[in-house]
């Protein structure tokens, strides 16, 4: 049988799926143990006790300076960040990118405006963004925005404007205007694809956050990890990752959940 | 009896190419007009024209005596081949859409007592296309027929005076096709409707028009064919309760514009 047709059952997928990573994870252990063998105090690859102990201190033990849990109080202030500018991106994304989908005259007036923004790396406007916004929360979540949203933009956009030529006259024959259009054929249709690129936008906000985190900020997931970078600290580093990843994984499949339960009729003829 | 629709000398070009020539056409209310031709001799031009999706190069379109504007209208439904029903609402708010566009120009949406009677009326005219089971299934779980009687209900809960198909049957099984015939057929007399139909279909156009329009171009320059465009070429009434098209007509039109 060809391999473009074999199908692979449910509960094998699981079991395919989780071998490439458990075949990692124990070449890990195994690397770190050879390197514990030769040297106990080895800082580099540090073994699952290690990396319990590093981190349940962040966990359990109240910061001296600030009396928080400094693991909670990072992984609040990171989701907070991440969240407004997530927010604030999908946002402008579904109003801006409805109106220059639908109406030709904005998409001719502001199209230019938005690639151009879209083609400027956004960290190199983070000195900009802390000169202007200082180097509090609002220039972090500015980072995130900027970074996102002229992407989310123009794929919202493009969706619109790619809906059928027959659907939006077929609305005109019906009597709607383009006020109408807008609200009750193009949002409409335009919400799953916003889903969608909320999930494809979580990766570079993560980068935006961690490197925005990095550079100024005293809380947060990606400050923790530069800061004990210092001390080679490698014991809090690869848990504190290992959670970024499953926060972001978290995520995509709320993400996709949601876009199934309140959209059906995007996912297929089955619903 | 004065014409519903009157096209008086229109051209349409696009850059150099000539698709639409000296047209000159007059539909009486209540007529079924068939739209036939080879590809490329603007049949979908001119429904375009009438449409209001695009404006002629020269010339004038008179809707009862009115020039009609280079723009969409509730006056003028229209079904097409494909994606004329819209994929997010089910079959029910697809057809009350029409309705509360109107009623409602600000949220295009109904509550209370304006929606209960706009819902029935959807359901009404649901029924009469043969949908009154499938009131909230969405276009995805339709087949390709009952998403055409969907559009077609879609369309005439506005009661437009002209109903535009623009090969409406054409990706349809020939056993739905039938069916299909049938219902326009009942449609168009139970409401009184005036269509004008585009179809490659020519058994089509003879069996469910009372009046069959062939256009295709009157001239032919070899070197520069796209500066001679087409026309009504065959312009034939039909009698509905007649046995059949008359072959000898059928015959002529086949052989000028052949069989697609």
């Amino acid at each position: 049988m060809r391999w473009v047709n074999r199908q692979v059952r449910r509960s094998d997928r699981v079991l395919l799926g989780s071998l490439p990573i458990l075949l990692l994870v124990l070449l890990y252990l195994f690397l770190a143990a050879q390197r514990h063998a030769a040297n106990p105090a080895d800082k580099i690859l540090p073994l699952p006790s290690g990396m319990a102990e590093g981190i349940s201190a962040l966990l359990f033990q109240p910061d001296q300076l600030t009396g928080k849990l400094l693991f909670w109080a990072d992984t609040l202030a990171s989701l907070e960040r991440l969240g407004l500018g997530l927010g604030i991106a999908t946002l402008a994304a579904l109003l801006v990118g409805l109106v220059l989908g639908v109406l030709p005259p904005v998409r001719a007036t502001f199209g230019p405006l938005v690639t151009g923004i879209a083609v400027i790396p956004p960290i190199a406007l983070l000195p900009i963004l802390f000169i202007a916004l200082g180097l509090g929360e609002t220039a972090k979540v500015a980072l995130i925005v900027i970074g996102i949203a002229p992407v989310m933009v123009r794929d919202i956009a493009a969706h619109v404007a790619a809906l059928p030529r027959e659907q939006i006259v077929k609305a005109q024959t019906l009597g709607a205007s383009s006020w109408q259009i807008m609200i009750r054929v193009a949002l409409p249709q335009a919400m799953p694809r916003l889903l969608h690129a909320m999930r494809l936008a979580l990766g570079p906000a993560w980068v935006f956050l961690i490197s925005a985190e990095a550079i100024a900020s005293d809380v947060g997931l990606g400050y923790r990890i530069f800061l004990v970078r210092r001390y080679l600290a490698m014991d809090v580093i690869i848990p504190y990752v290992a959670w970024i990843a499953v926060l972001a994984i978290l995520m995509d499949v709320a993400l996709t959940y949601l876009s199934r339960r309140l959209f059906p009729w995007a996912h297929g003829a089955s619903h | 009896m004065s014409a519903l629709l009157s096209l008086r000398d229109v051209w349409v070009e696009y850059g150099d190419k000539i698709v639409l020539e000296r047209v000159d056409l007059d539909v009486e209310a209540g007529s079924f007009v068939s739209v036939i031709g080879p590809s490329g001799a603007g049949k979908s031009s001119l429904l375009r024209l009438i449409l209001g999706q695009e404006a002629p190069t020269r010339g004038t379109i008179l809707l009862d005596g009115v020039p009609l504007a280079p723009e969409c209208g509730p006056d003028r439904g229209v079904v097409f081949q494909r994606y004329s029903v819209f994929p997010h609402l089910s079959a029910l708010r697809n057809t009350v859409f029409g309705l509360e566009c109107e009623k409602a120009p600000f949220s295009a949406r109904l509550f209370g007592a304006a929606r209960r009677a706009a819902t029935e009326e959807a359901v009404e005219m649901l029924r009469a296309v043969g949908l009154g089971d499938s009131l909230d299934l969405y276009p995805a779980q339709m087949s390709g027929g009952m998403q055409q009687r969907l559009a077609i209900a879609q369309a005439l809960i506005k009661r437009p005076r002209i109903l535009l198909l623009d090969e409406p049957f054409g990706a349809l099984d020939p056993g739905i096709r039938a069916d299909m015939h049938a219902l326009i057929t009942r449609l168009w007399r139970d409401y009184a409707l005036t269509i004008i139909m585009v179809t490659h279909d020519i058994r089509e156009a003879f069996g469910l028009g009372t009046r069959v329009l062939a256009l295709d171009k009157r001239r032919h320059d070899r070197q520069a064919p796209h500066r001679f465009g087409a026309t009504a070429v065959y312009d034939l009434p039909l009698r509905r309760d007649a046995d059949g098209p008359p072959a000898e007509d059928v015959r002529k039109i086949e052989e000028r514009i052949g069989h697609e």
